[in-house]
């Protein structure tokens, strides 16, 4: 068998050897099946991008959670009892009219799951992994962003345990909006620097 | 292995980055079901995170690039129950169980699984104080080991800024391959677009990664 049909026998009857697998582990008493359910659970509906967007309106409204935020975004961020807790190194990158952050993992896919929730297919993906680091004015084309013509961009790959969330600039004509407003402008991409908020 | 496919910063010819809108958490209900055993078995400690990485990093190339991210995550899964022993081969030909289970050091109990996931912590303590600080111009070693790595190939023999330093962590390259932790500082290394890209690069881009400490040496 050539490398080529090898390589593809690999991948079939993949819902298959998943069951098969998941049936061998609890057979064997590795695993919990209710356990594996709570996992999927957690992830389906607790940890999400409404996390982030907190941290981000609290930081719009407060100077000093931003401040705070900025210093120390896991310390920040368990400080608002609201949000389910984070992890160790979490750090908050802010941009500014000078700077626009963006966030990769060229090497596998680090994201801050516990505040943005489990990324997308596209963060995962080769075209974003590949071209983040050496063309962002095209990866964020591919978003419909375009940036002003002296704005400095930032990558930041991830190729620790440290992870990084964007804190977007707060888009004019929201001055009287409420934090809870201003947290569903703020989206996942937002956060991760393919977006921007929009009023 | 370092130099293996998943090592994609700065390739050419993967096409466009496509957003899916309204991308659901799992597209398939397996996908959920690999997550969760990843998670479960990851939290036995059996192995280590860079350990679970460097066996997906290593599958063929081929196979890399047409798997999924959930089916990369399925097939590093299986292959790390058979090498740490949980399973046979024999087993997964099988599709059920042959021989009773070993005990594990921890099994993930649905009060564990009802709680809030919270990253681990891999700060340890520091041997010795750190080499370099903020502001420091440092070079990336030009490093090609047949092992786990965290230095990405754009980024090796590139000299650039010690941004800031962010403590001292479980070292990936010794943590993957099952010699320890082996804590090294970590430092955010800031490099122009120019360093990394040549002439041609867009000056209004600066990368960073962050680096542990044997990846440096002083500019």
């Amino acid at each position: 068998m050539s490398d080529y049909e090898h390589d593809h026998s690999e991948l079939s009857d993949i819902q298959l050897r998943v069951r098969a697998l998941e049936t061998i582990l609890v057979e064997k008493g590795y695993v919990d099946p209710a356990a594996l359910d709570l996992i999927v659970e957690s992830y389906e509906t607790k940890i999400g991008p409404k996390n982030g967007a907190r941290l981000v309106a609290r930081a719009w409204i407060d100077p000093d959670f931003k401040a705070a935020l900025l210093k120390d975004a896991t310390e920040a961020a368990n400080s608002l009892g609201h949000v389910s807790p984070v992890g160790s190194h979490l750090i908050a990158v802010e941009n500014t009219p000078k700077t626009h952050n963006l966030v990769v993992c060229t090497l596998c896919s680090c994201y801050p799951w516990e505040v943005l929730g489990l990324p997308p297919v596209w963060y995962k993906s080769a075209p974003y992994r590949s071209r983040a680091v050496i063309d962002p004015k095209g990866v964020l084309a591919n978003f419909g962003v375009t940036l002003p013509q002296d704005t400095e961009i930032r990558i930041w790959d991830s190729t620790a345990e440290t992870r990084f969330i964007v804190v977007p600039m707060r888009p004019p004509g929201t001055e009287n909006w409420s934090e809870e407003r201003l947290a569903e402008i703020v989206t996942r991409d937002c956060m991760i620097g393919t977006g921007l908020p929009r009023s | 292995m370092s130099n293996t496919i998943h090592d994609m910063g700065g390739m050419h010819g993967f096409g466009k980055v496509e957003p899916e809108p309204n991308e659901p958490v799992f597209h398939a209900r397996w996908e959920g079901r690999v997550h969760a055993l990843q998670r479960a078995l990851g939290a036995t400690g059996l192995w280590t995170i860079d350990g679970a990485r460097a066996s997906m990093e290593t599958l063929p190339p081929l196979t890399y690039l047409a798997a999924t991210y959930y089916q990369r995550w399925f097939l590093g899964v299986e292959r790390r129950v058979v090498v740490f022993g949980l399973v046979g081969e024999d087993e997964l030909a099988a599709g059920h169980s042959l021989r009773p289970g070993a005990q594990l050091p921890l099994k993930v109990t649905p009060a564990d699984a009802a709680r809030p996931p919270v990253r681990a912590n891999f700060e340890r303590p520091s041997m010795a104080p750190a080499r370099f600080k903020p502001g420091d111009r440092v070079r990336t070693q030009n490093i090609n080991p047949q092992t786990h790595t965290r230095l990405p190939r754009y980024a090796r023999d590139k000299e650039g800024v010690v941004e800031a330093i962010r403590g001292c962590h479980v070292y990936p390259d010794t943590a993957a391959i099952g010699q320890g932790d082996h804590p090294q500082w970590l430092y955010t290394v800031v490099f122009t677009g120019r360093e990394l890209w040549g002439e041609g690069a867009d000056p209004s881009i600066k990368v960073s990664i962050e680096a542990f400490e044997p990846y440096l040496l002083p500019a």
